[in-house]
């Protein structure tokens, strides 16, 4: 919204600031200036203003005027405009409120004689030409400037209605069904009974404060005119303006509460601008009301303020005064509040009955009285203090699980990305770990942010993609997030991580070849993280690709379950082939890889607290085996044979190599096993050592392996 | 080295043992003296400990073997005495290394770049979101979440935007499908703001409340270089008894201080949030240049970072239909809520609102 300060002025002439100085003032009390242009020649500047909605009352001329008098203590003249006497007709003009908890008032005035042509100004301090002017309203026939002037002085809608193509007279209705309403802008709209109307006796007018109708409209041809000011409901114009989708000055008034007094003011300033072409009025004022609504808004009961809850709620101010009862009074009675004291006579209990102004409907409670006190006081001047510390923590459950997840992730070269929320619906039954259970939105942002993302996988794969496409070969991202399931009934959230590699191992340096990113290195991952927490059993599994159970993103042989404490908290893999192709990622050098663990399930696990255990200071014996093994025999075999043993010397075994030769049998590998035998309060004897790797021998024969000759 | 035969020993006296053993002495520390470079100490540790042609063998094949009965415990006692010194001698000359030639030889560029092992970055958000949370937990503040998925009542109603009230226009809501035949109030929705958290925190528990919510909301806006349907807040509330304004003003004129450096001045305006009556915006002195006006603050030497008021007496009385101490009259309390991502993007220099979620390698690595 656009103010001139030589309009302003005009209201103010005391008013000894200059304009830089009031803008910076507005703007500290909440009525914001964005942006100062000077207009030079001695008119002042534009400002260019942005005002929160509760104040429409402060988007006009007279209503920011009001505010810098609050500001400066300056006294502001009421708006009254005289009109000529009017000639005497046999009747009033008929009006009536047929909707009456939703048109509150009406006024009409009968203006004869008109002439439509360009308005002219009609005193001073009205500068139709001059304003229109520098804020660059076009200036289109003195019956729509004078509407305009009116809006832009005291932010009043007003309506003029050729008063020739209205029959009979006019009534304020709900719409009924199927009626039919051509607009201002052209649009031929069917009605609906939730549509509140301005009709006259045979059809429907204008849409109530939203828009006027297109028959009734002033032409050139014109001489009698009706003049409509009114006050309508905020809901009742609010839904007819959204049923309709539109969108207008004086819808945007109503639907935040108009002025209940303002409609004669309006009045009387449209008919004066109109008069200046000629004509005279008719009649008296025609003033419905609805005592109803008039009680709820102009005429609304006072309400109580205390000095004493002024102060609890605003505090300690940097001058030491604080607020005191005259700040209050003078504060309230510039936004035009009627203060009468009541309660103690003291100073603490200090109390008013405060009378509020018909153009503030934002101010019903105590609370926003408080806060108009504080806002024109000045915020800056209260002090900067702080509460005494209340109350222990409550820490976040998980927080420490997430740290935890996160710093595995970040400490293997992986960095943390957040991808949408949102996936296509063709994404989700591909990812989803419960199908079915994918949760739809209303009003997507595009189709391929159709649902919420049950899983973070397409995310992950779209970032992976994104980054190969833009010719960044090496890619290693994780995301923590939270994934949806459920119906549109109920929906669950649970936290998950996503992870997914190509190209290289974050290394790098001149020296050393680079190495491939591979399964293991993210199976290394997923144990690391696993291993923060205290589980009790820990395994990773696959199972036939018949049997279904593997996500359909994941190659059914590369691939791996994650199971903890006999729960699945995850799966990992190679990208199946079909899905990699689908994406543009098949002619990768090294297949792309990807997990996603269930974070929920891992968070209900404590975090491992680490327990020091006393380290042996006898010496360690190594021992290798080097073993031969058909194909369908794997680690994990040979794995539990030796832990089966339980022989407590036996501290550490691991794969040294896996090699495959031509020189073996078909379908069999080789595996060197290292071995560690180390005793806590003893060196090792030979004949003991003997006997260990018998067992050893022993128990990975059982298991299917043979020592290589 | 000392090239002199070992002589024959004639008499085995005291005397004359200490005789014979101190010319061999004074022989092994000169020899020693000079010892330079492994090849130098492997010489010596032959010439005088070799197990054939070592002099100390010589020494006891020739004069151990010589002696008689009743001298050989002093001389085998002058003998490993004398031993010991060479040892220690030898260790001594193995102890000061190879020679300066051979290091020279072993010379390596060490202007090749180091070889890096990367570690990740946490996402600029992530650190963000810690590092306004540890403001507040340094000044005792829990640390809350809520759902991404919330109702109408706990996004908007109980956060006093009635139904129909035009304040609901200015976020525009991502809705779940099929909503239209539930009760307004029971619709789900995706959380424009991280405000239903307050109201959650406080049906949990009576005041006093100090708590900070860091979470992920989202918006049906359009994207552009500064909005993206997917944002993040972080949102605080402190209620308990005689909570003030000016209680509201210096909290967030320390976070500030603490978040961008002790130099920052903040100044409050008043705004207009349905859920904070007085309401206010912040706007803290432009980091850039410091107040004095420039491109990034648009030359007012003003940044404007966040919203907070004193909570409305409406959300109190909602709070109060589970919770009734959250008696307005009784309690008053304060809100805050600030956009991350825009905090992020000053700190960070970041441009474009939309790298944060594509997962851009080349971005995502300047964080680490």
């Amino acid at each position: 919204m656009k103010i001139l300060t030589k309009w302003l002025r005009a209201y103010l002439p005391g008013l000894a600031v200059d304009d830089a100085r009031l803008a910076e003032d507005l703007t500290l009390r909440g009525i914001a200036v964005e942006g100062i242009y000077d207009l030079d020649d001695g008119n002042g500047s534009l400002f260019e203003m942005d005002i929160t909605t509760n104040r429409v009352d402060a988007m006009n001329h007279y209503g920011v005027a009001r505010e810098a008098a609050a500001i400066y203590g300056l006294a502001l003249p009421e708006l009254s405009y005289e009109l000529p006497k009017a000639r005497q007709s046999g009747q009033d003009f008929p009006v009536r409120i047929e909707a009456e908890s939703e048109c509150g008032r009406f006024t009409a005035r009968v203006l004869r004689g008109i002439s439509i042509g360009e308005s002219r100004d009609w005193f001073a301090s009205a500068e139709v030409a001059t304003y229109f002017g520098l804020l660059e309203q076009k200036r289109i026939s003195n019956a729509v400037d004078a509407s305009n002037f009116a809006w832009l002085a005291m932010g009043q809608p007003t309506h003029t209605f050729d008063l020739d193509k209205i029959e009979g007279g006019i009534v304020v209705r709900r719409a009924r069904k199927g009626e039919r309403l051509k607009t201002l802008d052209g649009v031929e709209r069917v009605l609906d009974a939730e549509d509140l109307i301005v009709a006259d006796h045979a059809k429907p007018v204008g849409l109530a404060g939203v828009m006027g109708g297109w028959d009734t409209m002033i032409t050139p041809a014109t001489t009698n005119v009706l003049v409509e000011a009114a006050w309508f409901e905020p809901m009742a114009v609010r839904r007819t303006a959204r049923r309709h989708g539109l969108h207008t000055d004086a819808s945007h008034r109503f639907e935040r509460g108009a002025d209940f007094n303002a409609g004669s003011v309006a009045s009387a300033l449209v008919t004066r601008i109109l008069l200046a072409n000629g004509g005279w009025i008719e009649g008296n004022l025609v003033d419905v009301r609805v005592a109803a609504l008039e009680g709820r808004t102009a005429g609304r009961a006072p309400i109580s303020l205390a000095l004493s809850e002024v102060q609890r709620i605003l505090g300690t101010t940097v001058d030491e005064e604080g607020i005191s009862a005259a700040t209050v009074e003078n504060v309230l009675q510039a936004l035009g509040c009627e203060l009468a004291t009541c309660g103690g006579a003291d100073r603490e209990g200090t109390a008013w009955l405060v009378t509020l102004p018909s153009w503030r409907l934002d101010l019903e409670r105590e609370i926003d009285l408080i806060e108009e006190v504080a806002r024109v006081y000045g915020y800056n001047r209260f002090a900067n203090t702080l509460p005494a510390f209340g109350e222990g923590l409550s820490a976040l459950p998980w927080a420490d699980s997430e740290t935890a997840v996160r710093r595995t992730f970040l400490a293997a070269g992986f960095h943390e990305a957040i991808a949408s929320t949102f996936c296509s619906a063709a994404e989700a039954a591909l990812t989803a770990p419960q199908p079915g259970l994918v949760v739809p939105l209303g009003n997507p942002l595009s189709e391929e942010a159709g649902v919420l993302r049950p899983s973070l996988v397409p995310g992950m794969l779209g970032m992976i993609a994104g980054n190969l496409h833009r010719d960044v070969s090496d890619v290693r991202l994780f995301e923590l997030g939270t994934v949806f399931s459920g119906t549109t009934e109920r929906v669950e959230e649970r936290p998950a991580a996503v992870f997914g590699a190509v190209g290289s191992l974050p290394e790098e340096g001149p020296l050393h070849p680079q190495r491939a990113i591979d399964f293991y290195d993210l199976k290394g991952m997923v144990e690391q993280v696993l291993a923060r927490f205290q589980a009790r059993a820990v395994y990773f599994d696959r199972f036939p690709a018949e049997a279904g159970l593997t996500p359909a993103w994941l190659h059914p042989y590369r691939a791996a379950r994650v199971a903890v404490d006999g729960a699945t908290v995850g799966w990992f893999g190679q990208l199946h082939p079909s899905e990699a192709a689908r994406r543009k990622l098949h002619n990768l050098k090294q297949p792309a890889l990807v997990g996603e663990l269930y974070l929920d399930r891992l968070y209900k696990l404590a975090l491992r607290k680490p327990i020091a255990r006393e380290i042996s200071r006898f010496q360690p014996v190594r021992r290798d085996f080097s073993l031969v093994l058909l194909e369908s025999i794997g680690w994990e075999k040979i794995d539990q044979a030796l832990a089966r043993l339980q022989i407590p010397e036996l501290v550490d075994w691991r794969v040294r190599e896996v090699f495959r030769d031509e020189r073996m049998g078909a379908g069999e590998y080789s595996l060197l096993l290292g071995t560690t035998f180390q005793a806590v309060d003893r060196t090792l004897r030979e004949e003991e050592l003997q006997s260990f790797q018998a067992r050893v021998v022993e128990a990975v024969g059982r298991a299917g392996a043979r020592l290589r000759s | 080295m000392t090239n002199e035969e070992i002589p024959n020993l004639t008499a085995f006296d005291e005397a004359a043992l200490d005789e014979a053993f101190g010319v061999l002495e004074r022989q092994a520390r000169g020899d020693a003296a000079a010892l330079d470079g492994e090849a130098a100490v492997e010489a010596y540790r032959l010439h005088w400990l070799g197990r054939k042609q070592g002099r100390l063998n010589e020494v006891s094949g020739r004069w151990l073997k010589a002696a008689p009965a009743e001298a050989k415990k002093a001389l085998g006692l002058r003998f490993n005495a004398l031993k010991a010194v060479v040892e220690q001698l030898l260790e001594q000359g193995a102890g000061a290394g190879p020679d300066g030639a051979a290091l020279a030889a072993e010379v390596i560029d060490i202007t090749l770049p180091g070889t890096r092992r990367l570690t990740g970055a946490e996402h600029p958000i992530t650190k963000t979101l810690n590092e306004i949370t540890s403001v507040f937990a340094a000044l005792g503040y829990s640390v809350g979440v809520g759902p991404e998925v919330e109702t109408d009542y706990y996004n908007f109603e109980c956060m006093n935007f009635p139904p129909g009230h035009p304040a609901r226009d200015t976020q525009d809501t991502l809705v779940i499908s099929n909503q239209e035949r539930k009760p307004l109030r029971d619709r789900l929705l995706l959380r424009t703001h991280t405000s239903p958290v307050q109201m959650r925190t406080m049906e949990l528990q009576p005041p006093p409340v100090r708590i900070v919510i860091p979470g992920k909301v989202h918006r049906n806006d359009a994207a552009d270089a500064t909005h993206s349907p997917i944002f993040h807040q972080v949102e605080g509330l402190c209620v308990d008894t005689n909570i003030t304004f000016s209680d509201l003003k210096g909290t967030l004129d320390h976070a500030m201080k603490a978040l961008f450096g002790s130099a920052v001045k903040t100044r409050f305006f008043p705004s207009f949030f349905p859920f904070t009556e007085p309401s206010a915006d912040v706007q803290i002195s432009c980091i850039f240049c410091g107040g004095k006006g420039c491109k990034k603050c648009k030359q007012s030497g003003w940044i404007e970072l966040l919203g907070c008021g004193m909570v409305d007496p409406a959300v109190f009385a909602f709070a109060a239909e589970k919770q009734p101490a959250y008696d307005p009259k009784k309690v008053s309390g304060f809100a805050f809520g600030m956009g991350v991502e825009r905090i992020a993007m000053m700190k960070y220099g970041v441009s474009e609102i939309g790298q944060f979620y594509a997962g851009d390698m080349r971005f995502l690595g300047q964080f680490a």
